[in-house]
């Protein structure tokens, strides 16, 4: 693509799909702004009329849109140091040339191929559950009281299950990186007095963070809005406990039957979305300049 | 101080016997050049001192405690890798004082040495860079820098230069044989180019197959191989072999003639011979000829020969420069 007539022809080439990709994205965003801005029930049809910036002062007022921020804080910060820490150790493991290898890779990343819904269905009723779960089995067999995990430790129980959905991610990402470290740098380190754990500290880590970063930029977009987990298990109670930005919008929308409010509070989250977004940017992103 | 000593020292990798059975004598101060053909263990021994690999038998003395067992820190050794192996995530200056950091040394400790092995190497302007913005040689001096500061027993190089362009390659060669003069500590290097090992070594070291052929002077090798191998290894161009006739005229199996020790004649000679292709390099011309009834051989001709391709001409080995082996390849010594 160097003379000018060859840089047209890519334009008007490319035309249609950037066209059709930016319609995509901006008529869905048009009318939910549009719709934010109006009184809109499905219980009344017929009765929507512009009610300026009412949605959102409602939306932001509201203290369930403050439990649900924090909530869902806590939920992405949560799974992104679990899996983060986590995915670093399974990928120093599975480095190594230990035994059955080629089988615990798979065994590892299995739980990246299972939709949300079925993940939250085999945690809740196969190992969380109060009464059949394995947990309760474990902890009962061990002479303890089992724990009603959706109701004495809702957002735990949250973290935990998207937390071992996501940390194939971040295991496939960091042993990638692990892979590309070279053999000399180690041997160096060795030469040069370094144990194990300031190879790590020293040499691995510095390696990897620009593979952290990746994995912590992705699993924010995706876990910004985890959304099945929380429908299929608690339902995002007891109360608030478990309610998420997402869950919440999803509240307003269908269980209230409020469009209106509901595109409000889907602005309210495309707006900290990316300002979550900017701030991780500038905070890692210079990880990826390198 | 760093004398060493390999007694016996052997590596297998599974049945593979990589290093069947090696024993040297490396004095202190020594500048001493493993070369050989590539895959022949030379590496292989070198890791086998530094300490990133295990020995399967045998001892290895430093100042004569057996090392064989302890971590390569321990071993009081500093090691160039031919990739450098570089820090990538430091500065030159972070680079260089990792070792020191580890040991556990002050920080103006670290700072004195680091400033002093950067003020040796040149790198004093560059200490606050990345080794991403270094260039080969910079890197390649960043990496000495690295090792010299830990005033180690021995300098271990492990085909140091072979990452870098041909004339800088000239250059630090020259530095690395000055440093060695300076600091004057034993200093193991493992090339495969023999003209690295001639220039740089107080001794050469030999090696095919994991199997010590020679170890000597560079002179001693070049002028009395112990057998075909190392005559055929040392010296550029490669020595000529003729077998047949010509060898039995000399009592033995086969003559080695260096291409620079066979005079050139357009009337006279020995061997009757044509040219195919001349090399004119100015102040040499390699001839690669044609002998009648022996085959290709090289001659290497001083100054400006007006010879070209098809061209007839004598060949007159030197009488006093053959080389004589017996049909296993083991020299015979001189007429």
């Amino acid at each position: 693509m160097s003379t000018r007539s060859s840089t047209l022809t890519g334009r008007i080439m490319s035309a249609p799909s950037i066209i059709a990709l930016f319609l995509w994205m901006i008529v869905p965003l048009g009318m939910t702004i549009y719709f934010s801005f109006l009184r809109y029930n499905l219980l009344s049809p017929g009765m929507e009329e512009w009610v300026g910036t009412l949605n959102y002062e409602f939306f932001l007022t509201d203290p369930a849109f403050f439990a649900s921020l924090a909530n869902t804080l806590l939920l992405v910060g949560s799974v992104l140091v679990i899996t983060v820490v986590g995915g670093v150790l399974l990928g120093l493991m599975l480095d190594q040339p230990i035994f059955g290898r080629g089988i615990l890779r798979l065994l590892v990343i299995a739980p990246f191929f299972i939709m949300p819904t079925v993940n939250a269905l085999v945690w809740k009723n196969l190992l969380m559950h109060p009464v059949s779960g394995m947990f309760a089995w474990i902890a009962n067999s061990l002479g303890f009281q089992s724990i009603d995990w959706f109701s004495e430790a809702p957002l735990t129980a949250i973290i935990i299950m998207v937390s071992w959905q996501w940390l194939p991610f971040a295991v496939l990402i960091l042993l990638t990186a692990l892979q590309s470290l070279d053999r000399d740098q180690k041997e160096a380190a060795q030469m040069d007095g370094a144990g194990p754990v300031s190879i790590f500290f020293y040499i691995t880590l510095p390696h990897l963070s620009r593979a952290i970063t990746v994995v912590v930029l992705i699993e924010t977009i995706f876990l910004l809005t985890v959304f099945a987990e929380i429908f299929v298990t608690t339902g995002g109670g007891p109360g608030l406990a478990t309610t998420n930005i997402a869950f919440l919008v999803y509240t307003q929308a269908l269980l209230q039957y409020d469009i209106g409010g509901a595109s409000a509070g889907g602005i309210v989250a495309v707006v900290l979305a990316n300002i979550v977004a900017i701030f991780l940017i500038r905070l890692i992103g210079k990880n990826l300049d390198r | 101080m760093g004398a060493i000593r390999l007694e016996k020292v052997k590596k297998t990798f599974g049945t593979l016997d990589v290093i069947p059975g090696v024993d040297l004598d490396i004095n202190d101060g020594e500048f001493v050049v493993f070369v050989g053909p590539s895959g022949c263990g030379k590496s292989t021994l070198l890791r086998l001192i530094a300490g990133l690999e295990d020995v399967t038998d045998g001892k290895i003395l430093i100042n004569g405690t057996d090392v064989a067992n302890e971590a390569p820190a321990k071993r009081g050794l500093s090691m160039v890798f031919q990739s450098y192996a570089l820090y990538p995530h430091m500065t030159v200056y972070n680079n260089i004082a990792f070792g020191l950091k580890m040991a556990g040394e002050s920080k103006a400790v670290i700072d004195e040495k680091v400033q002093n092995a950067a003020k040796i190497l040149n790198l004093t302007d560059y200490l606050e860079r990345r080794p991403g913005a270094l260039s080969g040689g910079q890197r390649q001096r960043v990496a000495i820098g690295r090792a010299i500061v830990r005033n180690p027993a021995a300098f271990l190089f492990d085909e140091p230069l072979s990452n870098l362009d041909a004339a800088l390659r000239v250059n630090m060669r020259l530095e690395i044989t000055g440093l060695h003069q300076e600091l004057k500590t034993t200093m193991i290097y493992v090339t495969h180019d023999q003209v690295e090992a001639m220039t740089m070594a107080d001794k050469i070291v030999v090696l095919q197959a994991g199997r010590v052929e020679q170890v000597g002077k560079p002179m001693e090798l070049y002028n009395n191989p112990a057998n075909k191998f190392v005559a055929g290894f040392i010296g550029s161009p490669k020595m000529n072999f003729l077998g047949g006739d010509y060898a039995r005229k000399y009592d033995c199996h086969e003559v080695g003639i260096r291409p620079e020790h066979v005079a050139v004649s357009t009337e006279s000679g020995d061997l009757p011979a044509t040219v195919k292709i001349a090399e004119h390099l100015g102040a040499e011309t390699y001839l690669h000829v044609n002998a009648d009834g022996f085959g290709p051989m090289t001659v290497r001709a001083t100054g400006e020969v007006p010879l070209g391709e098809h061209d007839k001409i004598w060949l007159t080995p030197e009488r006093d420069r053959i080389h004589r082996f017996d049909a296993n390849g083991i020299a015979l010594g001189k007429l």
